[in-house]
């Protein structure tokens, strides 16, 4: 299954419901539930951090945090 | 009427302009900037709400929840379990960003099941348009049963409305639940609640998830409270759960009363993340603005600074000649003009200074700067959020010490905290700039870039990579456990306020001028004191000068040095001087010098102010010369040759880049690390490495 850290630049996703134990409490207040679309805005430079945008809200997130959020890919 | 202040807490997300609408309300200016995390303190000021009454308004750091992960954000819930009837708030004042308001609104359920009377200014309503945002404020009002006020704190429009909005909503004094936790699982709230009902459900609720207790609460009560954290794995469950009931009642509200048109919506944000966080441009962009702002320190600060140094020189030579003779005079002309002088000088290069810091925290680039650096900052034991202090380190380390409340992780804030002073702050900047133009010379190289600016450069860069190196030797040695958990909000960019700019140079210039005014205007007068002053030796030393020089047939000019110089040596000062001198030669340093070291072990500017005032008082010449011909002027008596030549300059140089020499930052980060511990191994720690290096560099070089 695909998680955050698998999408390229200017993909989109919706994140699944089974991730919401593993999402940091923090994250979850900042925007990022179940079931809302996550967009990958940029890569760093040297491939960390992440730069998403969930629910409005532009997040820069570590890799190790984002490979832990599954999504469900929508196919543009 | 009520004569008694109202007192209002502002509250509200990172980056929302809290502190805006602060300065506002209040008239007072606070420092802002577009970048979260701003305001790691509370600050409190008054404002006039009304003919009658008036409001005491405090400003805290923004947050994303009543939940912290931080210590800027733990102040927020601190400010609010508090039952202490004088501390805290009447009105809480939610203060949002339109662009964001579901998650803005998080944060507002929270606060509305305190059930503390609350309002909440939407605020940045001056975008609106531009994003294609429209608002049904009446249904907002009536859906969140909240008096909603829509400002614009840049723009000045709204806050009269916000004023009366917290008048009536202290009077009407209601204040209802947005959420009801026993949803989420009614037998298990039921229980918490019956604990103590004189609290609110959510109350409790955070002293369980929190460990954050109140005074009123009995022991007992407290053990009851802890036996809920006892599954901790449920406990997190019915967070998240809390969470996303949360959003789902935000969402039912937003539906009715927000609306976004996309395609009204202009966006530039894309286009410029491209560029700022580029893998080549993103680093090459960032380093011509470093280059930039080292330029523009020497470059556009040497006129003026030209100005207030001949001024200066101008006004001791007006005060001699115009002040009778006497003790005061002379304290005042050798001890009072020099050294205040050698502070004012450095006005101009530290106001540039914080001009570039101020631009770029208003302009959101701040953030785009973490996003790059986060790898690079955690092989080091950092942290993205590091690159931040170590950034406005180089205006003060104070301020840089206490923007690390922002980093979630101990041993990574502990590491960025003990490796900050090795920036080049603003007060070494007078030391820098007088050594260099003493012993470094005034050519160009690569046909423009200015060597004396090269050479500032450098001693920039080695100061960053002295602080890198030893965060890497900190991360491998502390034996410290703490999670890093890291998340950074990626700001608008946004036109910086020309105001908000101007307002916070003027603010931390002033400041720097008046703290260390203090410090160097009381160190003068002591010094000038010490140095006229000594025991008997120093009274006999200007007849066994006289006697001695007799049979020496010299020139009256000549005889007036040999004896002022005499006197000096055997002042109170030049004794001390003279004590410590066996340990400094091998650096380099004469006595004279070493007196300015051991005044600048309080802060490094006083250095240049002491050196003023022993030469003014060790020199005898009528016409008084600025303090930099006097050093440059300056022979060592024994080797015939100057003090201040390329060796020991360099020597001096590589000291004050290392040394710990700022008793305000000693005592910053003793309050931030509460022990002693930490501030005595910096101070050791980076002397040593400063008298180490130093003398390395004399040997080499001589
Ligand atoms: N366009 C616009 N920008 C605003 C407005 N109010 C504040 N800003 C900008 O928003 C940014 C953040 O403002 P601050 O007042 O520092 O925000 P804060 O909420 O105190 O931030 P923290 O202390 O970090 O929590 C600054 O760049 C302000 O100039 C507004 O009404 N309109
Ligand atoms: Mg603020």
């Amino acid at each position: 299954m695909s998680t955050i850290a698998s999408l390229r630049i200017g993909e989109m996703g919706y994140i699944s419901e089974e991730s919401l134990d593993v999402i940091p409490l923090k994250l979850l207040e900042m925007g990022c539930l179940p079931g809302a679309e996550v967009r990958l805005v940029q890569i760093a430079p040297l491939k960390d951090p992440l730069y998403i945008c969930v629910n409005g809200s532009h997040l820069a997130i570590r890799k190790e945090t984002a490979a832990k959020i599954k999504i469900l890919k929508v196919n543009l | 009427m009520p004569k008694n202040n109202i007192k209002v807490a502002l509250i509200g997300n990172p980056n929302t302009g809290k502190t805006s609408l602060f300065n506002q309300l209040t008239g007072l200016t606070q420092k802002v900037g577009n970048y979260p995390g701003v305001t790691v303190d509370k600050k409190q000021g008054t404002s006039k709400l009304s003919a009658t009454q008036n409001a005491i308004i405090t400003d805290l750091p923004g947050t994303y929840s009543i939940n912290p992960t931080s210590i800027d954000e733990s102040i927020v819930l601190k400010t609010l379990l508090k039952k202490d009837i004088k501390e805290s708030p009447d009105v809480i004042l939610v203060v949002a960003d339109v662009e964001n308001l579901k998650r803005n609104l998080l944060l507002f359920s929270q606060i509305k099941d305190l059930e503390i009377p609350t309002v909440l200014a939407i605020n940045m309503v001056d975008q609106m348009s531009r994003k294609g945002i429209s608002i049904d404020l009446t249904a907002l009002k009536e859906e969140l049963n909240t008096e909603v006020v829509l400002i614009s704190a840049r723009k000045n429009t709204g806050i009269e409305a916000v004023k009366d909005a917290i008048i009536k909503c202290h009077i009407a004094a209601k204040a209802t639940p947005m959420c009801d936790n026993k949803k989420i699982d009614p037998a298990y709230f039921d229980q918490l609640k019956a604990i103590n009902p004189n609290y609110t459900l959510y109350e409790l609720w955070l002293m369980v998830t929190q460990k954050n207790f109140p005074e009123g609460i009995s022991k007992q009560e407290k053990e009851q409270l802890l036996s809920f954290n006892k599954d901790v794995s449920k406990l997190r469950r019915y967070q998240h759960k809390e969470t996303i009931y949360r959003y789902q009642e935000i969402n039912k509200v937003l539906k009715k009363t927000y609306l976004v048109d996309k395609s009204k919506a202009t966006d530039i944000r894309a286009k410029l993340d491209k560029i700022f966080t580029h893998k080549i441009f993103g680093y090459f962009i960032f380093l011509l603005v470093l280059l930039l702002i080292f330029q523009a320190i020497f470059d556009w600060s040497s006129l003026p600074m030209d100005l207030i140094d001949t001024t200066f020189a101008q006004l001791s030579d007006f005060a001699r000649s115009n002040l009778p003779v006497g003790v005061l005079s002379d304290l005042i002309v050798e001890g009072i003009i020099p050294g205040i002088g050698g502070v004012i000088i450095f006005i101009p290069q530290i106001a540039i200074l914080f001009l570039f810091i101020a631009v770029l925290e208003e302009t959101g680039y701040m953030s785009r700067v973490v996003f790059l650096m986060d790898k690079i900052m955690r092989r080091f034991g950092m942290n993205g959020k590091s690159v931040i202090p170590l950034i406005s380190g180089t205006a003060c380390a104070i301020p840089a010490i206490m923007a690390t409340r922002t980093i979630s992780s101990w041993k990574e804030r502990l590491i960025t905290i003990l490796v900050v002073p090795f920036t080049t702050c603003s007060a070494r900047l007078p030391v820098y700039a007088i050594l260099i133009s003493l012993i470094i010379p005034e050519t160009k190289i690569f046909g423009f870039y200015n060597l004396q600016a090269f050479t500032l450069l450098m001693l920039y860069a080695l100061g960053f990579v002295t602080a890198i190196l030893s965060a890497y030797i900190l991360q491998r040695t502390l034996k410290i456990k703490s999670s890093s958990f890291f998340v950074v909000e990626m700001p608008n960019y946004k036109l910086p306020s020309i105001k908000n700019v101007l307002f916070d140079v003027l603010e931390k210039t002033k400041a720097f001028v008046l703290g260390a005014g203090k410090i160097i205007l009381a160190l003068s007068v002591v010094l000038w004191f010490l140095a006229s002053n000594g025991p008997e030796s120093y009274k006999n030393a200007e007849k066994n000068t006289l006697d001695k020089a007799e049979n020496e047939h010299l020139g009256s000019d000549e005889l007036l040095q040999k004896v002022a110089a005499a006197k000096l040596e055997s002042s109170y000062i030049g004794i001390m001087g003279k004590s410590i001198e066996p340990a400094i030669r091998p650096l380099g340093y004469d006595w004279k010098i070493g007196i300015a070291l051991i005044t600048s072990f309080a802060a490094r500017e006083v250095f240049v102010g002491t050196l003023a005032t022993i030469y003014s008082v060790g020199s005898d010449d009528e016409n008084t010369t600025t303090i930099k011909e006097k050093m440059r002027s300056e022979i060592n008596p024994v080797t015939g040759e100057k003090i201040f030549n390329f060796p020991a300059g360099m020597s001096l140089l590589v000291f004050y880049a290392f040394a710990m020499q700022c008793m305000a930052t000693l005592a910053i980060v003793k309050r931030e690390t509460k022990t002693w511990k930490w501030p005595l191994i910096q101070l050791f720690g980076m002397t040593g490495l400063a008298y180490v290096c130093s003398l390395i560099v004399f040997q080499i070089l001589k």
